[in-house]
């Protein structure tokens, strides 16, 4: 006789019988009725109407059916609050029982049951069970305080019960260690600023001798906990993986993995040189290879994992290209991160083997497989130079199979090939306008397009088959059509005489008959340049295109960093931080890889700077950021041209002529090695033989003797905030209003924004994106606005900016076009950042330096304006300007009136040099600027005016 | 990091809710995302809708899911999920939507003692065996006992087994991947190789087992006769890994009956044991031609049993007709193969089959996948790589002699060659 029975009685007045049956006196029938509850139950019909009469059934000291009742009660005690207080009596009692078996299912029920009112009549029962002989009991109960601050975490401080969990870790059993880790993980984890691990060496030891003996799920649980901990130096770091380092011979690809990233993690502090680093990284590859052989659920986690591993640390499994060749019968997930993990490993060394397989791949018949590994040879292509060529050939073998998709995806890739290789390939381009009717797809047919306008002088008939595009030209997609638009404007500047009809054509198809505006704007920088200064459009839009990278789809260095610190998670899976899938987990600290720290003596390491960043890569390549990831959406809405590496279709011919166009005084602008640092250089070189003479010899009144005077500069202050306003107002932006400012602290720019929902709908997805600006400030990170925006809700977000975006000079010099995107539309709007945000710490410029700098700027670069209105005396002026990084140099005083020197460093290396004239009594300042890049005098001017009045 | 299989379901049969922080009815949208991924052909081991993450296996035709909304250990969640299936299986031969309604209650106990608020707890089935049984726990309060085994540091052996006859036999089995493209270049090929025990063993013994292992020979200086690299071992919980990591002894309390003791990867390039060289020649709107060659490369005393040669076809033939060198060879139309059977297959010999099919005249439009051909066989007595079984020492407090027995099989494993038509 089996249960089966228990799921099949459905008739009505079923509830009556159980009922009945429930309060029957033979104890056979009782637990008969308690079954087929359970059973009603798990099939998802409402039985909460008998809970008395369940309950009533708990006092039993049949193990079975109590085990039954308290699972009634777990799942309905929610909903019956007021009568499962009936239990609490029972549940208090079994929590004594002599049978241990008992007393750990009691404290286990009762920390299921998410019922406030009996929470409070719980601790007590928990206190004693947390302190059992039993292990068994003790091992429950260590989970139960997790269970219970869930409910309370008030009640669980308050009760002391953190306190005993944390005794819990110097337990003699391995289970209660493994389960007391696990709880306190989990609280942790809900109190990131808690210190609640208060990982130490000596708890640290105590959780590796407890390693050795726990059961595997233990294992994972402490090692887990392990990675979060930071070693003190390289010697501690190095003592931990030895003792980890056993686990990767575990059967359980969990414990292997979890294992992995602790030794991933320290790994960071351990020194390059030592042995110990060289034989650690040996040992890691056999088990990464070997998790392939498991199921194939745990094969991918593997496979995404190491999808990390292998961009933070190529060496570990450079010589294993082999175990990633795809089988017949690996499902598709699997597949497809093979091939991935294919093209990273992809070396010189390697590659003809790589294109073989790469070419059985493409002949079968997944679609999704077959087009990656197409566009996997085309990135084999770009990424081993050697190997181009085989690539071109083998992607022409494939265009002749004729396969539609196959067709089309490889003149995607071969496109990129001739943006990395130009002048190399042409010879196929016959062979692709071959193909040219069987592209329906958008990407494929930009492609196409861009190679006919971009070799159009080899192409004979290259305006009949732009042409013969041009018919449906409102039908096709927008990427083609801003293609198609480039493409005709290079035919004209290359074959004026036969395509002046064409490019009228077109030219008016873009600007008269389209609503897009991208595309009309387009047409009319074309128009503009070509009716004005034909030989300044040439020069633009044929200009020379820099070479696209060679590496694609690489994670950015502090994900990646993050990422490795939580291997096995599914952030490891998703390639994506814990706070972008996590609610409530914004304000958690991101995770870091340690620095390196040299034991003993400590910091002396000659690369402490490399290392402390952790992330540098040893090579870092620009990075073209995968498609569908949040940059990707951004781009695809065509807001903004892409990083300059793109290999976007649709906008690398323009984005370059776009650059040049408006680049006018761009070069002096972009400071670093173009403007300022060579003739900076100048100044350097020529000090020493100059100087000296200047310097020694004491001449009188000359600017000499003002250095005598020294900086006598005070405490500083802290940088000049400018107060926010409103950027984007609601009316514009349906609902959504954006007001913030900018702030320099520690060093990092950052963008304050505050968020304000005023329209009647939740606003979520949340993306920010700048235009391409002056000085290159671009988001470090992604706009952090995780929960949901509700309606009259405000969020105040602060964002991290780099300055290693794209440069394009803007007018004013501080304007900042930003987008910001959400689940409603994309809104554009501009402010203007002070200047002063990009005033670095090491501005202060050595006293020889800011005379000759000063002597060799020529004077036609000074500006002077007045500051009016001011009333602090020059002291005062100084400090304050100190805070915001404006730095005073030296301070002469001259009939009664104080000329302070001071220097100012930018973000792009632009020195700007300043003398300040303050009069007693008089109000009026006057400020001569000189700089290299005179047009950034206007914008420090108006920063000393908001610095000192504010 | 949280380390949490929020619940466990197996689809609409059963479920249990560790956590509460995942509403049920979530799992309402598993099937449907399921569906979608299923029909782009896309489909992933993890899905997500909203903030509630699936991470799921399938067994026979039931689907195992756990769901989470935070940033869960992905890895345990599905080593967790393929111990579900193993302790069920165990417990009731099969995992299937009858044995779950069969058993519901014990599959609720079970459920209760392999997880607690999303913690793995004890997965050992023989352990769990010992306190939760299918017959219902009876009023005898005294007999359900915490086993002691549940927590104790060795959690998979009970204390007091006794055996009349303490024996021990050991299996060592090697399997063959190999890979071989169609131009008849090895990809890859490496051994997986396992040690099985049936331990029939009294009380608590120690046991030591020693292998040719050339690591071991080289840390302790001594070189005799033929080692073998092992390039990555894994171990069942009941080895001593920080043992074996200090000098290479594999010291053990075993697991009463059968187990998996450790499993090895070797990559050291072996000759394919069976060599296949095909010729397929398809004959557009009229037939196809299959010369299959199989060459036994191994040692003339060795015998292969059961050699299986799976040759793929179109989907569309029809009329096959076969001539064999031996064995015999039949279509397998429900999966598109030619099977070719050889029932002892001795080494160094070679054999030929030819198969001829029809194809209809219309052409089937369909693009068709090219699946390998792929090859089983078993060779006994003998392990390709040439490990060995040193010793076994088994040593308990009791003193008692015991036997070891050893085995040695050598098989295929993943063995596929690539065809070319």
């Amino acid at each position: 006789m089996t249960d089966s029975k228990y799921f099949t009685t459905t008739k009505k007045g079923e509830i009556f019988e159980l009922k009945a049956e429930l309060n029957s006196d033979k104890k056979e029938k009782k637990k008969e009725a308690v079954k087929k509850v359970i059973a009603s139950m798990t099939v998802g019909k409402d039985v909460s109407a008998l809970f008395p009469d369940v309950v009533n059934c708990m006092q039993t000291d049949n193990l079975e059916l109590k085990k039954l009742v308290y699972l009634y009660l777990m799942n309905y005690a929610k909903s019956q609050p007021d009568m499962a207080i009936m239990a609490v009596n029972t549940f208090v009692k079994d929590c004594e029982d002599p049978n241990p078996l008992i007393r750990a299912l009691a404290v286990r029920t009762m920390g299921c049951i998410r019922v406030d009112k009996i929470t409070e009549y719980l601790c007590e029962p928990l206190r004693k069970c947390l302190k059992d002989e039993d292990p068994y009991v003790r091992k429950t109960a260590a989970v139960c305080v997790a269970k219970l601050h869930d409910i309370n975490a008030q009640l669980v401080e308050d009760q002391g019960f953190l306190d005993t969990l944390k005794d819990l870790i110097s337990d003699s059993n391995p289970m209660v260690v493994a389960n007391a880790v696990a709880a306190l993980s989990e609280i942790a984890e809900s109190h990131p600023n808690s210190n609640l691990l208060d990982l130490n060496p000596q708890s640290i030891n105590k959780l590796l001798t407890a390693l050795n003996e726990c059961t595997e799920w233990g294992q994972i649980f402490i090692l887990d906990c392990l990675a979060n901990y930071t070693p003190r130096d390289d010697r501690e770091s190095q003592s931990i993986c030895e003792r980890v380092t056993p686990r990767l011979s575990h059967a359980n690809s969990a414990v292997v993995l979890s294992a992995v990233k602790v030794l991933m993690k320290f790994m960071e502090m351990l020194p390059k040189d030592l042995d110990y680093y060289g034989t650690l990284l040996k040992k890691l590859a056999p088990p990464l290879v070997t998790l392939l052989s498991a199921e194939p659920e745990l094969q991918y986690v593997a496979l995404r994992n190491i999808n990390l591993i292998v961009q933070k640390r190529p060496e570990i499994l450079k010589h294993e290209m082999k175990v990633f060749f795809v089988k017949y019968n690996d499902p598709i997930y699997v597949k497809l991160e093979k091939l991935d993990i294919m093209i990273r490993l992809a070396s010189q060394a390697n590659i003809a083997q790589v294109l073989a397989e790469l070419k059985e791949y493409a002949t079968e018949v997944d679609v999704d497989f077959v087009r990656k590994a197409v566009r996997a040879i085309g990135r084999c292509a770009i990424k081993v130079e050697q190997s181009a060529e085989r690539c071109v050939s083998t992607l022409l073998d494939l265009i002749q199979t004729k396969v539609n998709y196959v067709v089309q995806e490889a003149i995607v890739v071969i496109k990129d090939i001739f943006r990395k290789y130009p002048n190399k390939y042409e010879s196929v381009i016959a062979t692709l306008c071959e193909n040219l009717d069987s592209l329906d797809e958008p990407e494929a047919r930009a492609a196409m397009i861009w190679i006919v306008g971009e070799y159009a002088e080899r192409i004979d008939n290259a305006d009949e088959l732009l042409e013969s595009f041009l018919e449906g030209f409102h039908d096709e997609s927008t990427q083609v059509q801003l293609q198609l638009l480039t493409a005709i404007v290079k035919l004209f500047l290359k074959k004026p005489t036969e395509t002046q009809e064409l490019v009228q054509q077109v030219l008016s198809l873009a600007t008269q008959d389209s609503d897009n505006p991208d595309l009309r704007d387009r047409g009319y920088i074309y128009w503009r340049l070509l009716s004005t200064d034909p030989v300044a459009a040439k020069e633009v839009v044929l200009a020379e295109k820099p070479l696209i990278s060679e590496e694609t789809d690489l994670i950015e260095p502090t994900l990646l960093e993050e990422l490795i610190c939580h291997i096995g998670t599914l952030a490891s899976v998703y390639h994506k931080p814990p706070s972008a899938f996590v609610e409530g987990s914004r304000g958690v600290m991101h995770k870091r890889l340690p620095a390196r720290t040299g034991s003993g003596e400590g910091t002396e390491c000659p690369d402490v700077g490399n290392a402390a960043g952790g992330s540098a890569p040893e090579a870092a390549p620009s990075i073209i950021p995968s498609q569908g990831d949040l940059l990707g959406d951004l781009l695809n809405l065509d807001l903004a041209p892409p990083t300059t590496t793109g290999p976007t279709p649709s906008t690398s011919g323009m984005q370059m002529g776009g650059m040049d166009l408006l680049g006018g005084g761009l070069e002096s602008l972009l400071g670093g090695d173009i403007g300022g640092s060579p003739a900076m250089g100048a100044g350097f070189g020529a000090a020493p033989a100059v100087m000296p003479a200047s310097l020694n010899a004491p001449v009188g009144g000359g600017l000499g003797d003002l250095f005598d005077l020294g900086g006598g500069v005070g405490m500083p202050m802290g940088a000049y905030i400018p107060p926010k306003t409103v950027w984007l107002p609601a009316m514009k932006a349906k609902g959504l209003e954006i007001s913030g400012t900018f702030a320099r602290r520690a060093g990092v720019i950052q963008m304050e924004l505050v968020l304000t929902n005023k329209a009647m709908s939740v606003m979520t997805d949340f993306a920010i994106q700048f235009n391409r600006n002056s000085f290159g400030l671009a988001p470090a990170g992604p706009l952090q606005v995780l929960t949901p925006l509700g309606p009259n809700q405000t969020i105040e977000v602060s964002l991290p900016l780099s300055t290693v975006g794209p440069v394009m000079k803007m007018d004013p010099l501080n304007n900042l076009q930003v987008a910001v995107k959400n689940n409603i539309d994309v809104f554009y709007f501009s402010c203007q950042y002070p200047i002063s945000m990009l005033f670095v710490e090491d501005g202060k410029m050595e006293r020889q330096v800011f005379l000759a700098t000063w002597k060799d700027i020529p004077n036609d670069n000074e500006s002077q304006f007045q500051i009016q209105d001011c009333h602090l005396n020059s002291e005062a002026a100084s400090n304050k300007l100190q805070g915001s990084n404006i730095f005073t140099i030296a301070k002469r005083t001259v009939e009664g009136q104080d000329m302070l020197y001071m220097s100012i460093k930018l973000s792009n290396g632009i020195w700007v040099l300043a003398e300040l004239k303050v009069q007693a009594g008089n109000p009026n300042y006057t400020i001569s600027l000189k700089c290299r890049a005179p047009e950034v005098s206007q914008c420090v001017f108006q920063c000393y005016e908001a610095v000192l009045k504010n | 990091n949280s380390i949490l299989a929020e619940f466990l379901l197996i689809l609409v049969l059963i479920c249990r809710n560790y956590k509460g922080d995942v509403d049920m009815a979530e799992i309402d949208h598993f099937l449907p995302l399921l569906m979608t991924q299923e029909e782009e052909g896309l489909t992933c081991p993890i899905m997500s809708h909203g903030n509630v993450h699936f991470l799921w296996i399938k067994h026979t035709n039931l689907y195992l899911v756990a769901t989470t909304n935070k940033n869960s250990n992905a890895s345990l969640v599905y080593a967790f999920l393929y111990k579900v299936v193993e302790v069920f299986t165990e417990y009731f031969t099969e995992l299937e939507e009858e044995s779950i309604q069969d058993n519901f209650v014990v599959v609720y106990e079970l459920l209760d003692e392999l997880m607690d608020f999303g913690f793995p707890q004890t997965t050992d089935s023989k352990i769990l065996q010992e306190y939760i049984t299918q017959e219902g726990t009876k009023l005898e309060v005294a007999k359900t006992k915490v086993p002691t085994t549940v927590t104790n540091a060795v959690s998979w052996r009970s204390e007091g087994i006794k055996y009349k006859k303490n024996e021990v036999f050991i299996d060592v089995i090697e399997s063959i991947n190999l890979l071989v493209n169609a131009n008849g270049s090895v990809m890859s090929s490496d051994i997986v190789g396992t040690v099985k025990l049936k331990t029939m063993l009294s009380g608590m013994p120690e046991l030591r087992l020693g292998l040719n292992d050339r690591a071991l020979f080289a840390l302790t200086g001594r070189d005799k006769g033929k080692t073998v690299t092992m390039e990555d071992v894994k171990f069942h919980q009941c080895v001593r890994l920080s043992r074996f990591e200090s000098d290479r002894t594999i010291s053990f309390i075993p697991p009463d009956g059968e187990s998996e003791l450790m499993s090895y990867r070797i990559n050291t390039h072996v000759k394919p044991l069976i060599w296949i060289e095909s010729v397929i020649e398809k004959f557009s709107h009229s037939r196809v031609e299959i010369m299959v060659k199989a060459k036994g490369q191994f040692k003339k005393q060795s015998v292969a049993n059961n050699v299986e040669v799976r040759v793929p076809v179109p989907s569309d033939a029809d009329s096959p007709k076969f001539k064999t060198s031996t064995g015999h060879a039949k279509y397998v139309p429900e999966k598109n193969l030619a099977v070719w059977t050889i029932k002892s297959f001795p080494g160094g010999k070679e054999f030929l089959m030819r198969a001829s099919f029809g194809l209809p005249s219309v052409e089937n439009d369909e693009m068709e996948g090219k699946p390998p051909i792929t090859v089983n066989f078993e060779i006994p007595y003998f392990t390709v790589s040439g490990i060995q079984v040193r010793y076994m020492k088994i040593i308990e407090k009791s003193g008692y002699q015991a036997l070891p027995w050893v085995r040695y099989i050598t098989q295929s494993g993943d063995y596929q060659l690539r065809s070319n038509f």
